[in-house]
């Protein structure tokens, strides 16, 4: 028997933190891919501390739901699943390319992968974030595309996440212009409209879940809007340009791809899981657009 | 109740060369014909005829060892959990707050499965039927809603959507902590699967089962405080400087009954038991959550601030006062205090006008310096 765990920060004050993980976690679910599939959070339960226990499986894959790689994916989470063995070496990473490490713990073999954030199919779902919010499948000539992360404030690979992805949609030659910008360091998010010629700029930050960051600072930060309580315009001038906001990606279905892509990389059997998964999350995707175009920006 | 099936699948398998050995029931292929064990009841020499003729006598036997064969998951906390359900011996020890009845036999059982056999889990109540075939039905509530017809409760069938109860509580507020006491009633799974039960139970409260079970094993592994606060960094570091006797206060205001379900076997250390009562619900509470770890953090803070005297003048009235709104707000009690029920010190008007005379009123933001109190040097 296989299992996969999805690790996560989740949140003490937000409800809504979580429900990314869970839907992801359902998408993996009912792919069958896995004999058990848990959620598991820093700040929520089953806690990090507590999910192997609730497996039976021998052979668990855990994936962490997060950005960059850094204090949570080298030291809390390897420390409260008890990987004693564990050295973030293990990854031989420069900050972007961690792959998986074979440990033990509780008397199972745990694949502890990389985080999301750092594998290259994060690129494809930056991509399908920016087709969401235009709803345009296609959508890239005439258009920038600015990925925005969070910065250095306590862990430079952070910043390397945001980089690596858009250098390697840069070099699709996709999009007319790519730009990582960032909340607390330059380029800033703040000044968006300068560092694009473009009209239409799509902005997709590089977050797991909306919280404050997404949903409070950026869109204030950018001038969408004056009060994120009144919400924002998709898109939303702002100094003669269209700026088409999307929001965390990792609230992105196709997300549930990358840490199946995780997870195999790692050796988990999960045969055409992969090709269902995006199947599935382009018909949520259709079906999502048809049914959020009014509301978008609430 | 239709036996035959469990009698033809009990003979099938030991001509296959096993032997089965379930609740009281023994038999066994030999040369000389089957071997056969109930409490009370040796056979041997018995030709496939008479087994079959005296299994289906006790077909009870028969279809019990056939549903928990097919349950399967021998050593695992899930089918544990599943027989505990049913008042079925368990291996290992009941735990601490289990208030357990006995187990029951095989023939006893099915008497009390006929009618249900409740159990409860913090706030969920599992009751554990019999089918025509000897199956066990399960239903999955509120312990408020016992005994409701179940189309007078939202009826759910997929485990998962348990999350969705658990997020919130009657009054809309989110539940960061599942085993608080907040279960929303007016729900009912009413029939999953042996599976889906323990499922979903998970969903209520992970990893209540499997430290139930490694409790009952003797295994349960205890971090106490000062292992745990060690442990920590980034933010957290701070912790384990928090003074011996604030962990008993604040054991005290987070671990108790009212506050959390878990029964608290976590200690100062393994030689320094805590000054609060750990509660008596069945499943343990083996390390300190993220939630006593977040809070800790702020009283680590506080608790390094050294204490001083302060001259405060108030009325022996104002200084009950005080206890009142401290009292209702640590009980969780303020939104019950009526508009007008001036008599309750923690009345808003009352709390209002105490702040205006003593706490420099409604602009005083700093957190009682001027407003409120002279340091005494």
């Amino acid at each position: 028997m296989q299992a996969l765990v999805i690790a996560a920060h989740g949140s003490h004050l937000n409800p809504g933190a979580a429900r990314p993980t869970y839907a992801h976690a359902d998408t993996v679910r009912d792919t069958g891919a896995f004999d058990e599939v848990r959620e598991a959070f820093w700040k929520e339960e089953p806690h990090f501390r507590e999910v192997i226990r609730t497996l039976e499986s021998d052979e668990v894959y855990v994936v962490p739901l997060f950005i960059s790689e850094g204090y949570f994916t080298e030291q809390v989470i390897p420390r409260e699943l008890r990987l004693s063995e564990w050295d973030p070496d293990r990854w031989d990473s420069e900050g972007t390319d961690a792959d998986w490490a074979t440990l033990e713990a509780e008397g199972k073999t745990i694949h502890y992968c990389g985080p999301v954030g750092t594998h290259d199919a994060m690129t494809d779902v930056i991509v399908r974030r920016a087709e969401s919010v235009t709803d345009d499948p296609d959508v890239g000539k005439g258009v920038g595309l600015a990925v925005v992360g969070h910065g250095t404030e306590r862990n430079e690979n952070s910043a390397k996440a945001v980089e690596y992805h858009a250098d390697r949609i840069r070099n699709r030659g996709r999009f007319d212009e790519v730009e990582a910008l960032f909340m607390d360091e330059e380029p800033e998010v703040d000044d968006v409209t300068d560092y694009f010629e473009s009209d239409d700029v799509v902005v997709v930050p590089l977050f797991v879940a909306d919280g404050y960051h997404t949903q409070e600072d950026i869109p204030e930060d950018m001038g969408l809007t004056e009060d994120y309580r009144e919400g924002w315009e998709v898109p939303a001038e702002v100094e003669e340009h269209r700026i088409w906001y999307a929001g965390a990606v990792g609230t992105e279905a196709l997300m549930a791809e990358v840490i199946l892509e995780r997870a195999a990389d790692a050796g988990a059997d999960i045969e055409n899981a992969i090709d269902r998964v995006k199947r599935a999350t382009a018909e949520m995707a259709d079906a999502d657009d048809r049914g959020s175009r009014a509301e978008a920006g609430d | 109740m239709n036996a035959e099936r469990a009698v033809e699948a009990l003979v099938e398998r030991v001509d296959g060369g096993e032997t089965v050995d379930c609740d009281g029931l023994s038999v066994e292929a030999g040369p000389e014909g089957y071997r056969l064990e109930l409490p009370e009841l040796e056979r041997t020499g018995l030709s496939t005829e008479e087994l079959r003729r005296t299994l289906s006598a006790f077909g009870e036997y028969a279809t019990n060892w056939r549903y928990w064969d097919r349950v399967g998951g021998a050593g695992t906390a899930r089918r544990a959990f599943l027989r505990w359900c049913e008042r079925a011996p368990v291996p290992g020890e009941a735990t601490p707050g289990e208030s357990d009845p006995e187990p029951l036999a095989v023939p006893d059982r099915y008497d009390a499965l006929a009618e249900g056999i409740d159990r409860e889990w913090g706030q969920l109540l599992l009751t554990t039927t019999l089918a025509e075939n000897g199956d066990r039905r399960y239903d999955l509530r509120h312990v408020e809603d016992a005994g409701a017809a179940v189309e007078d409760l939202d009826t759910y069938d997929e485990p998962r959507e348990a999350r969705e109860l658990t997020t919130f509580d009657e009054d809309g507020r989110y539940r960061p902590l599942k085993t608080a006491p907040t279960l929303v009633p007016g729900w009912v799974f009413p029939s999953p699967s042996a599976t889906e039960l323990v499922s979903a139970v998970g969903f209520f409260y992970p990893a209540t089962v499997e430290n139930w079970h490694r409790e009952r094993e003797g295994e349960l592994d205890v971090d106490h405080w000062i292992d745990t606060a060690e442990r920590q960094t980034g933010i957290y570091d701070v912790i384990d400087e928090l003074p011996r006797e604030a962990v008993d206060w604040m054991a005290e205001a987070c671990c108790v009954d009212s506050q959390c379900l878990r029964r608290r076997e976590w200690e100062y250390d393994s030689e320094d038991p805590i000054d609060a009562p750990g509660g008596e619900g069945p499943f343990p509470c083996r390390e300190p959550c993220s939630l006593v770890i977040a809070a800790a953090r702020s009283w680590a803070i506080d608790e390094s601030e050294e204490s001083h005297t302060w001259e405060v003048e108030l009325t022996r009235g104002e200084r009950n006062q005080i206890e009142e709104i401290v009292d209702a707000v640590a009980e969780g009690r303020t939104e019950e205090i009526r508009e007008a029920d001036v008599g309750e010190g923690a009345n808003r008007y009352r709390a209002r006008y105490l702040r205006a005379k003593r706490f420099g009123g409604e602009d005083d933001g700093d957190e009682g310096g001027e407003g409120f109190g002279d340091l005494v040097e």
